[in-house]
């Protein structure tokens, strides 16, 4: 260990645990088994609202390899009801929402029946041998209408399909002026109605779930990304004491939000473990997750935008209906209430007003998806500032600088009541526009225009910003949420000079075990590889608020710093003892202790050679504990504000609608780096997830209500054949508000890029008289745009088109070979 | 997504297929590469009581030539047609539309034959089966009869093959030194076609001298354009000529409508792309 070690926060460095994931040769949910293990099948309702009459599962009982099967009423006792942390408003409206159904159904998709076997494919055959009767009740789909009067409800019980209304209003809360006010007095007022669709986090890991009831404790294995916050809904709901749950999240390969999630199959899991004293697995197909598997985004946004006519906005109205689908899960009801603090974005808006309004309808449930309302407010406003300056005649990029806060305005307080603590939109919007190559292309979008060619260039800002490091504990009471958002971590140090690195943050792809072994070997002035991330089990990660909002760095990464401060606090006791100087006069650099003044040349103890005194413990000061392992517990004071400049040019083929990325350029200022390859992965695939929305997904119920999108043949997730050849780059503006000066990055691509994508193609065809496109924006809506004026142009079809999605409308008896 | 059980044999002989087929009976189903077959069965769309699996039949594989024709076996991979030298001389359009099927990983195992079998109005290879008039070879307890393409295709999913038939091999016209290109639209790279193009020309001094166009997924089968190959033999190869022409393509079709594509909107691309497929195989 020398003085000139090179530090690690900062490098390039592949990911440890890349070789192991990629490969899957680990600890995946489904990789593993226990002695005796029997596998769960689950029979879902092809109905989206039904009474359940009748159940017969006596002949699948007598099926080969069958151990039990139960239904909702075998379970009804015990099941209690799927959590939700989050009622937003004090009358919000939450049913009660079993894991398997009782006597109704409210989605398709809902499980109604569980066969437990010997193996997998025993209990997929069984599944087939339960007959269920159902009675039909009006379904309900569409948002606008289920909030109507007289209109059928989802909920009897309930009396409304209305769950809550959420006001935010910047003149009761002092934050802001009287919105009415400015739109009745503003010269430019700019409406639109946009439509968010609903999305399906589509990670690849399958979700998977096992159960040991074998022990005095219970062990639960889930692919999820909440760990901590799953034993102790498991506890809270179940009755279940806390002590008596151990839940371990192994290597889970991607979440986005969707395993963000208390599920029914964790619940029934558990639930059917417990029950038959035997351990349980149950994995879900590719097809069952996309049914069952929570969904994301799915909101009509009515916006009302004040301004003058020089382009100064003067006030900004936001009025949403956000679908939660059949039931309130983890967090629904507060996803759009995560952006109802970014409508406003990076500009300097005097008066605010937004008001949403949950709404249930018969759909898969809707919750957390990368970005969690951010997405849909950054959508908003950056496709409403091109619409104004369209309608002023002006660039859209001089529209926002006009309104933007500028560099030496932060820390800002904005028109919700936020305090931005930094930023540079200037500098991120200079080196976009520079390596995007802004004037060119605007010349060669005129004489494209002016030619009338059938290729037609479009080009599209977002000038995003976002809150995320989620999040300060008093906020999230403040907004009625569940639970803090501090997080834990503890270090270990190990007798030989190794580190334990134990993280409450619980990592499904985000490269934790690199980040926090980097961060740990500079703090600590250890070798990268001496260091070990455990994660992701409540027995040896005891406490932890887990994985969600981009919230491992900004949160989990500083109660790490704050931890290794702590050992090197006792490590300095011991090696001012071993250096037979005073505690004061002992410095640590780069691993070692020196006498203060001596030079790096002088002898010095390393942190190793503590650790191997503390375990010896033969020579300690006096009163000194044998123990430098230590922990600390992090609350933040205030969200990361990462922002950034994205410009995407597309090309619209005027001939067939489609549209093709030609160009994007991304300077995201995400603060001081840990990694820079780890954030240049995250930034591709957000905007990948990002790009999808507009031009790709869209998560599709027909008129019965059954999921039509329900295979990845008819759910198009794009793959990189699909997406350009991505132009990225960064400013460096720390945050104040931590002591490393960084932010969140883990959503910040998806965030910004929807409305980059769709701006651009708006701007490609605007002279057709098109001032919007539905998302996601496929080649026939953007035809019909062209063509006809309609936006909206697909929706439900039901004809036969070829391919797998055509198959279970066809007789497929023909000769297949 | 656990297909229900079934019976699997693998024979390695055309000759013992047909028998196990004869034998099976009509819940049987041939698997050949298995890309299309797998997924209707583990979603349980189909639930044979046996499969056939034709991977070990030797006489299945390979490309030859055969006179004014090429021979290829049922079984020949996509990625073989995408490479084999035989097919790049003489039915380039034929590798072409290889190039365009899914993922590579689908193109390593899918084959020609079962893709023809299949009958999938999206799927990519019948289209251009049908413009080189290719003839399907199919073999039955009762001997071996030849289909030609025109008359294989004849419904959603659903071929001229008889129950017991299979299909063994595929003869195709040389097309040697044609131009050739197969377009095709869909909405991501690994996705069936919305709609698609196959078309090739045999130009002379300037001039369309002979012209096969046939559409993916314009009808519940592969449909050729007749009216537009009149309207193109004897016109210049040139960008307007081709245009014109391609202004036929919709005619006679019925195509669907549903969430990615409406029926007008499938008849405006079939105009396009046509135009667009002529063009590229001429260099227009």
């Amino acid at each position: 260990m020398t003085a000139t070690m090179e530090p690690e926060v900062g490098k390039s460095r592949r990911r440890k645990e890349d070789a192991r994931l990629i490969t899957g040769r680990t600890r995946w949910t489904d990789n593993l088994t226990l002695p005796g293990l029997l596998h769960m099948a689950v029979l879902r309702s092809p109905m989206a609202h039904a009474r359940i009459t009748n159940i017969d599962a006596s002949a699948a009982k007598d099926m080969p390899g069958v151990h039990a099967v139960f239904t909702g009423a075998d379970l009804a006792g015990e099941q209690g009801s799927l959590p939700c942390a989050w009622p937003i408003t004090e009358d919000m409206k939450s049913p009660d929402a079993p894991s398997i159904a009782v006597d109704k159904v409210n989605f398709a998709g809902e499980i109604v029946a569980i066969v437990v076997a010997r193996s997998a494919y025993e209990a997929a055959d069984a599944l087939e041998a339960i007959d269920v009767d159902y009675d039909d009740l009006p379904v309900v789909l569409d948002m606008a209408a289920a909030v109507e009067d007289g209109a059928d409800l989802v909920h009897e019980e309930l009396g409304t399909n209305k769950s809550a209304t959420w006001i935010f209003d910047s003149g009761a809360a002092g934050t802001g002026g009287d919105v009415d006010a400015a739109i009745a007095g503003s010269e430019v007022v700019i409406e639109r109605t946009y439509r968010q669709q609903r999305l399906i986090p589509a990670f690849m890991e399958p979700r998977s779930f096992m159960c040991d009831p074998t022990g005095d404790q219970i062990t639960l294995w889930s692919s999820t990304q909440i760990p901590h916050i799953l034993r102790f809904l498991l506890a809270a709901q179940l009755g279940v004491p806390e002590h008596k749950i151990r839940v371990i999240a192994p290597d889970v390969g991607g979440g986005f939000g969707g395993k963000l999630q208390v599920t029914p199959e964790d619940f029934l899991t558990f639930l059917v473990a417990r029950r038959l004293g035997k351990p349980v697995k149950y994995t879900e197909s590719r097809s069952e997750s996309l049914l069952s598997g929570h969904h994301g985004r799915d909101q009509i946004q009515k916006l009302t935008l004040s301004a003058k006519r020089d382009g100064t906005v003067t006030g900004l109205k936001v009025e949403l209906l956000a679908d939660m689908g059949a039931y309130l899960r983890l967090v629904s009801p507060g996803v759009p209430i995560l952006g109802a603090f970014m409508f406003n974005a990076i500009y300097k808006f005097p008066a605010y007003k937004f008001v949403c309004t949950n709404v249930f309808t018969n759909k898969v449930p809707t919750d957390a998806y990368r970005g969690a309302g951010r997405p849909e407010a950054t959508y908003a406003i950056e496709r409403l500032m091109d619409e104004l300056a369209a309608e002023l005649d002006m660039d859209p990029m001089a529209v926002r600088e006009k309104n933007w806060i500028a560099h030496e305005e932060f820390p800002f307080t904005t028109v919700c009541g936020l305090t931005y603590d930094s930023g540079n939109y200037e500098a991120a919007t200079a080196k976009a526009m520079e390596l995007f190559g802004y004037d060119a292309l605007r010349a060669e979008q005129k004489e494209r225009r002016d030619r009338g060619d059938s290729v037609q260039l479009g080009i599209g800002i977002s000038t995003f910003t976002e809150m995320c490091g989620l999040a300060p504990s008093r906020v999230l009471g403040s907004l009625a949420y569940g639970a803090g958002g501090w997080e834990h971590a503890a270090i270990r140090m190990l007798p030989t000079g190794k580190v334990e690195v134990v993280t409450g943050s619980s990592p499904h792809g985000q490269g934790h075990e690199t980040a926090w072994s980097q961060i740990v070997a500079d703090q600590l002035g250890v070798p990268f590889e001496d260091v070990e991330v455990l994660h992701g089990d409540t027995q040896s990660s005891h406490k932890g608020m887990d994985t969600y909002g981009s919230r491992s760095l900004t949160v989990g990464a500083m109660a790490v710093v704050a931890a290794t401060d702590k050992v090197k606090a006792k490590a300095a006791k011991i090696a001012a003892h071993m250096l037979e100087a005073g505690e004061d006069d002992v410095e640590f650099q780069a691993g070692s202790f020196r006498v203060r003044g001596t030079g790096a040349e002088a002898k010095g103890v390393s942190i190793q050679d503590v650790a191997l005194a503390v375990f010896a413990a033969h020579d300690l000061p006096d009163g000194v504990e044998p123990n430098l392992d230590s922990e600390a517990t992090f609350d933040p004071e205030n969200f990361s504000f990462p922002h950034g400049t994205h410009l995407c040019a597309v090309e619209v083929d005027t001939e067939t609608g489609r549209t093709t990325i030609r160009k994007y350029v991304c300077v995201d200022d995400i603060g001081k780096v840990v990694n820079p390859l780890i954030v240049e992965g995250q930034v591709h695939g957000g905007l990948a997830q990002g790009i999808a929305q507009a031009l790709f997904e869209e998560a599709v119920h027909d008129e019965s209500g059954t999921l039509t999108t329900g295979t990845l043949a008819d759910y198009l997730v794009p793959s990189a054949a699909d997406l350009p050849t991505f132009t990225t780059d960064r400013t460096e503006t720390p945050a104040t508000s931590n002591v490393l000066g960084v932010k969140g990055v883990g959503e910040a691509g998806t965030i910004a890029s929807t409305p980059a994508v769709v701006n651009a193609v708006v701007d490609a065809i605007r002279h057709f008289g098109v001032n919007d496109v539905q998302m996601p924006c496929t080649p026939m809506r953007v035809w019909q745009a062209i063509n006809t004026g309609q936006t909206d142009a697909g929706g439900l079809g039901d004809e036969a088109g070829g391919g797998l999605g055509s198959m279970n409308v066809t007789d497929t008896s023909g000769g297949q070979q | 997504m656990i297909p229900a059980a079934f019976d699997y044999v693998a024979p390695t002989t055309v000759d013992d297929a047909v028998r196990a087929l004869s034998e099976a009976g009509e819940d049987a189903k041939i698997i050949a590469g298995g890309q299309s077959l797998l997924p209707v069965l583990r979603m349980r769309l189909a639930a044979p009581s046996k499969l056939i699996d034709l991977g070990k039949v030797p006489e299945l594989r390979g490309i030859r030539e055969d006179g004014d024709a090429l021979v290829i076996g049922a079984m020949t991979t996509h990625y073989e047609m995408q490479h084999d030298p035989l097919i790049a001389e003489h039915a380039s359009l034929l590798a072409l539309t290889a190039n365009a099927v899914a993922d590579p990983q689908v193109r390593h195992r899918g084959t020609f034959g079962g893709s023809l079998a299949h009958a999938d109005p999206a799927g990519d290879l019948p289209a251009p089966a049908l413009a080189l008039d290719a003839e399907m070879v199919v073999r039955g307890m009762d001997g071996t009869r030849t289909v030609p393409a025109a008359e294989f295709f004849t419904d959603f999913f659903t071929t001229a093959l008889r129950p017991g038939e299979i299909l063994v091999e595929v003869r195709v016209p040389k097309t040697t030194g044609w131009s050739a290109h197969y377009e095709k639209f869909n909405r991501v790279a690994q996705a069936w076609s919305i709609v698609a193009v196959a078309a090739a020309v045999r130009v002379e001094g300037g001039a369309i001298a002979e012209a096969r166009v046939a559409l993916t997924n314009m009808g519940s089968t592969p449909v050729r354009a007749t009216s537009v190959e009149q309207a193109l033999v004897g016109r210049e190869a040139t960008p307007s000529a081709i245009r014109d022409a391609a202004a036929h393509a919709a005619e006679g079709t019925s195509p669907p409508s549903n969430a990615d594509a409406d029926a007008e909107y499938r008849k405006h691309l079939a105009r396009v792309l046509t135009s667009r497929a002529v063009s590229a195989a001429v260099g227009a």
